[in-house]
């Protein structure tokens, strides 16, 4: 324990400080938008935002190198395409019906492979595993500044539109029928979720941000009497789960992302093994 | 004779343009009204209600609640769902769900101080004031579907429309149901979708028969050659309300 704590205040290890701190503010964002992602059941849509982020990524990294556009970052690119997925999946939602899931398969394997494909025509060598699995070694102290904004952003947002977001995950129809604006909301929460989906793929990466995106609110939602309760739970077992897997990484010598991931699987494997314990009594 | 509160002219509805579900569809509800809509599966009850909910457009014909369009006289409805559509596992309580009827009247759907009160009065009319606190997910079918019914009672409208809300709810609860319809009724309109056809008899004035056709029959009129005919096949009839024996018996 002591290593790690002389890791953490050691001024020439600043990734592992950057890291505990970023892990701890993405908390509060994954806590609040896990929990409308869970209880509106769109995990699949989150999924599959966070696999069309690669194109941009890829897109932003040829066009940096390749190009010399040298402010179109691959983030850049990445909270471009997040965006975009955002407002194409809310239409597909609407629109396609029963195609919903096809279209949604295609987007997530059509952008990694865009991305994949950007990736390969750039000129250099581009470790992407940084991006699919997360490295917290490239986390700077900006990504700090801009993780706090987002749970600024967030806050705000859910807390204005609290009760519309409610009523939009617990029964959109009736929602409609009482004048809420059920699209633009729907279209909202997408927005957010692709945003903090972007900002954290740094920590665990676009293949597993899924997991703890709706893990720990899925905990979450065995002990909670309301959705407020379910946020609160969420953040707290979040930041538990990224603590844990950042200490465990550091002394086991394993990549931060897959430990945190794993802990996060156990955990709710253990819940669910719990609940139907409980069930059965 | 009074104007009717829904009034149905030549409406036609396809949802694919080539099989109408709905075809020369002309109904009158009037004020204080009672009726049950029944018909087959797939006959077109839900779709009549959506077409009065204004969730969908008619391909011809006209709908006017009020002298207004149905998207217009939505505050005029009060609908209710059947409960167990809804996530069961769902972390909320049985006020934030009657205060959504109240949704729509800010920018950012805050809950005024009258609107909270409008919701817990609803509760209390239902019967329910005390569990307002009470987790949606830890009440039974029948106080859940209350609970909804609450919610349509909190919206402040007159017509009160119910999507078979006795599926899924034991004969105690359902007669409950009913008691409770019979009083909304006296101050509003009230049409259910069912397809307990038996004890329509019982309470509605009127029973709405779809099956792509819309005919309306006073409920005295209900005997098992009309639901035959409505229905097709070979199907018995059920009173409810009649017992002759312990545990009662079936009627042809």
């Amino acid at each position: 324990m002591t290593e790690l704590f002389a890791a953490l205040t050691d001024p020439d290890l600043p990734f592992l400080r950057y890291g505990l701190l970023t892990g701890l503010l993405a908390s509060i964002s994954f806590g609040i938008i896990g929990t409308f992602v869970v209880v509106r059941r769109i995990s699949y849509l989150a999924g599959a935002i966070s696999h069309c982020i690669l194109a941009g990524i890829g897109g932003g990294l040829y066009l940096q190198t390749v190009a010399g556009i040298s402010w179109f970052t691959p983030m850049t690119g990445a909270v471009i395409v997040a965006l975009l997925s955002a407002v194409i999946l809310a239409q597909v939602s609407r629109h396609a019906g029963q195609r919903e899931d096809s279209i949604i398969g295609a987007l997530w394997s059509g952008g990694m492979s865009i991305g994949y494909l950007f990736i390969a025509k750039t000129p250099g060598y581009f470790d992407p595993n940084s991006y699919l699995f997360g490295n917290i070694l490239l986390i700077t102290k900006q990504d700090i500044f801009f993780v706090a904004g987002l749970d600024i952003l967030i806050l705000a947002v859910v807390c204005l539109f609290y009760n519309k977001l409610l009523a939009l995950c617990f029964d959109e129809e009736y929602a409609f029928l009482r004048g809420v604006r059920t699209q633009w909301l729907h279209l909202l929460l997408l927005c957010l979720t692709a945003l903090t989906i972007v900002l954290l793929i740094r920590i665990v990466g676009i293949i597993m941000v899924i997991a703890l995106l709706t893990l720990p609110a899925a905990i979450a939602g065995g002990f909670a009497a309301s959705i407020r309760q379910m946020m609160l739970i969420a953040t707290a077992v979040c930041a538990v789960f990224i603590t844990a897997g950042l200490g465990a990484s550091f002394y086991l010598d394993l990549p931060s992302g897959s430990v945190i991931i794993l802990i996060a699987t156990g955990a709710y494997l253990l819940s669910l093994f719990l609940d139907r314990s409980a069930a059965k009594k | 004779m009074s104007e009717a509160a829904i009034e149905i002219r030549d409406l036609r509805f396809s949802y694919s343009h080539d099989i109408p579900v709905l075809s020369d569809v002309r109904l009158d509800v009037w004020p204080q009204d009672s009726a049950c809509i029944v018909g087959p599966n797939g006959g077109g009850k839900t779709t009549l209600v959506k077409l009065m909910l204004g969730l969908l457009e008619p391909d011809s014909g006209s709908i006017r609640i009020g002298g207004q369009t149905p998207a217009a006289a939505r505050t005029r409805i009060g609908y209710v769902p059947q409960y167990a559509r809804y996530d069961a596992c769902f972390p909320i309580s049985a006020l934030e769900v009657v205060c959504m009827a109240r949704l729509g009247g800010t920018f950012s759907g805050r809950y005024m101080k009258q609107d909270k009160q409008a919701a817990l009065d609803a509760l209390a009319a239902v019967s329910l004031a005390d569990l307002a606190r009470r987790p949606f997910s830890a009440l039974s079918g029948g106080q859940r579907q209350r609970v909804l019914i609450a919610r349509a009672l909190a919206s402040g409208g007159d017509i009160l429309i119910l999507d078979e809300p006795t599926a899924s709810l034991d004969r105690e609860s359902e007669q409950q149901l009913l008691a409770l319809l019979a009083e909304l009724n006296k101050e509003r309109i009230v049409l259910m979708v069912t397809h307990e056809v038996g004890f329509s008899s019982t309470f509605f004035k009127r029973i709405i028969c779809v099956n792509n056709l819309v005919y309306v029959h006073p409920t005295s009129a209900l005997t098992g050659e009309l639901i035959r005919e409505m229905y097709g096949g070979d199907l018995r009839m059920i009173r409810h309300d009649h017992r002759c024996c312990p545990g009662g018996h079936e009627h042809d």
